[in-house]
């Protein structure tokens, strides 16, 4: 018997593969637009959110979409505009957002009398038992959210390296920013369901991190940032079936390992290049 | 010379890349400025002068049609602000890009051409014509050598140089610069003010530079605009950098000096431009 044959390997593997194309590409731009605070924010976000659905007797994805997008659309809504942006506030009502849902969080799993374990799983996350019901409504928010990217890709990217020029150039870069962490919210509530709320910064965070540092091309950057995502997850789950550890620490650990690898290698590339820096001409 | 406020009735406008009447801006109760009469005519070098938040800054982005106006009218390339803005080229008053910014300037270049579309780069055809268009204006700027590194680890002359490009790769007809020269060392002014020249003769495209100190362009300008308490003085750099105008639109004596170089320096005012070289230090 081969791990293809048991049918909850196949689903983890479906359902990560989804979760890993989706973070991947959502987490280039969320690299590139330096809003891993918000990115780390939304993830925990869905653990209150799981939590409360529990609660109520509802399905816990509900309570992950439910709480991710709409703390997306809070942090979007209040943080200042393009131009008078002070980072600072962003990051204040960001930290505001998560302290709070945190609580929540706390409260609603003492409100359900502690399972520990289904505690456990909402943190660190449960590659295994994944139904096909699952699977089917992961891929029902990742389609949409993946062509709403792919229409947007472009200017999104303007919007976010120069968001000054893009605006004059008559792109919505505010709109635009809602419309991003929507869909972030969506990816980091997809991953959580997966990795967990605790551990969703190893696909939203390190693949995409890694591939900005092997290249500068924005497409291939996010194409590479997918293929790493897809391969640390695949290798964790492999890893996790042949023995008695969780796929999350296997994923977390290699998305790790090669993010240190590539910015070890550049580090020593740079190094065997440092010569005599040569004068540049003072006038063309 | 063309005193704010006397409109010249004689110039034909039909021809005009700017063409104001009467412009004034308000933040809330605030006036910031009023009364300014532009006539810009095509190829022309113009430089937009004045002290620290004077508003030469908005005075652009009325050009943009971002910023809207409290009275008057602005025709920009025969339309009304902002109708014609995919026609213009536009550098914003910034600092360096993030020193972590991994985007290639290559890419940042290829953003002024193709980043307002939506949707996924599928054409090759289209494609290759993008890589072409950005090439070309890369080496007209001189940057190919190093467009192909990340963006964030050149330094601000290569930097300005790539935004140049970018504003440039549409070919536009006019081009609104925001002090591209600040924060650059004085070899790198004076390159990148050529460059801007070069553009401006060779391509025929009309530049409007906003600057803090007018002496690397001053051999190029055909007209400056002196932006300074609320008012705007507009005519041909001699006419208008000089004591006699410069202490009307202050109100108070102000000296224009002449360095032996033939450097123009502003002395007597407390924000004059030329003698504010450090104002970034702090
Ligand atoms: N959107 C706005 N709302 C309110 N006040 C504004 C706005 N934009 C600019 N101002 C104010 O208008 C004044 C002029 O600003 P502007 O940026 O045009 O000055 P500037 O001449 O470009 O100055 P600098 O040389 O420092 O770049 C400043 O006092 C600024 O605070
Ligand atoms: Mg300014």
């Amino acid at each position: 018997m081969t791990l293809f044959d048991y049918p909850f390997m196949i689903n983890a593997l479906r359902a990560g593969t989804i979760v890993a194309v989706v973070s991947g590409a959502m987490g280039w731009f969320m690299v590139l637009r330096r809003q891993t605070f918000a990115g780390h924010t939304l993830s925990l976000v869905g653990f209150p959110g799981a939590a409360g659905a529990i609660l109520l007797g509802l399905a816990p994805a509900f309570g992950y979409f439910g709480f991710c997008i709409a703390a997306g659309v809070i942090i979007a809504m209040a943080s200042p505009p393009v131009g008078s942006a002070l980072y600072s506030e962003e990051s204040a009502v960001i930290g505001s957002v998560q302290a709070f849902s945190l609580a929540c969080g706390f409260l609603f799993v003492n409100l359900y009398h502690g399972n520990l374990n289904g505690l456990t799983n909402l943190l660190f996350g449960s590659f295994l038992g994944i139904t096909n019901g699952q699977v089917v409504s992961l891929l029902a928010v990742a389609v949409p959210a993946l062509v709403a990217l792919g229409l947007i890709v472009r200017p999104l990217l303007f919007a976010s390296v120069d968001p000054e020029v893009a605006a004059a150039a008559g792109i919505p870069v505010r709109l635009l920013a809602v419309i991003f962490l929507l869909l972030l919210g969506a990816a980091a509530a997809e991953a959580s369901q997966i990795t967990g709320s605790l551990l969703v910064f190893a696909l939203l965070v390190l693949p995409p991190a890694t591939a900005h540092v092997i290249t500068g091309r924005p497409l291939l950057g996010i194409a590479l940032s997918v293929v790493l995502a897809v391969a640390v997850t695949w290798a964790g789950s492999v890893m996790a079936y042949y023995t008695p550890y969780p796929t999350g620490a296997f994923i977390t650990t290699l998305s790790f390992a090669a993010y240190v690898a590539v910015r070890g290698i550049r580090v020593l590339n740079a190094r065997a290049r440092k010569g005599p820096v040569p004068m540049r001409e003072a006038l063309t | 010379m063309k005193p704010a406020g006397v409109v010249s009735d004689t110039v034909s406008t039909s021809n005009e890349v700017i063409h104001a009447r009467g412009a004034s801006v308000r933040f809330g109760d605030r006036l910031l400025w009023s009364g300014v009469d532009l006539h810009i005519g095509p190829g022309t070098f113009t430089a937009i002068l004045g002290p620290n938040g004077a508003g030469k800054s908005t005075l652009l982005k009325v050009l943009l049609g971002l910023q809207p106006l409290a009275s008057g009218t602005v025709d920009v390339l025969g339309a009304p602000a902002g109708a014609a803005r995919r026609r213009i080229g536009y550098v914003p008053q910034r600092g360096a890009f993030d020193r972590t910014l991994r985007i290639r300037g290559l890419d940042v270049v290829r953003l002024g051409l193709d980043g307002s579309r939506w949707g996924l780069p599928l054409s090759a055809l289209r494609a290759r014509r993008t890589r072409e268009a950005v090439a070309e204006v890369v080496n007209l700027v001189g940057a190919t050598q190093y467009a192909s590194r990340p963006i964030g680890g050149l330094s601000g002359g290569e930097q300005q140089r790539l935004v140049v490009a970018q504003a440039l790769v549409r070919r536009p007809e006019l081009l609104l610069l925001d002090e591209p020269l600040d924060s650059l060392d004085l070899a790198n002014q004076a390159a990148v003010a050529a460059l801007v020249q070069r553009i401006c003769r060779e391509r025929g495209v009309t530049v409007v530079m906003v600057a803090h100190d007018v002496n690397p362009i001053l051999q190029f300008l055909d007209e400056v605009v002196y932006v300074a308490r609320g008012k705007a003085v507009v005519g041909a750099p001699n006419e208008v950098i000089t004591t006699q105008t410069l202490s009307a639109l202050y109100g108070a004596r102000v000296e224009v000096l002449r360095a032996s170089d033939g450097r123009l320096v502003v002395v007597g005012t407390p924000e004059a431009p030329a003698l504010h070289a450090d104002r970034h230090a702090g």
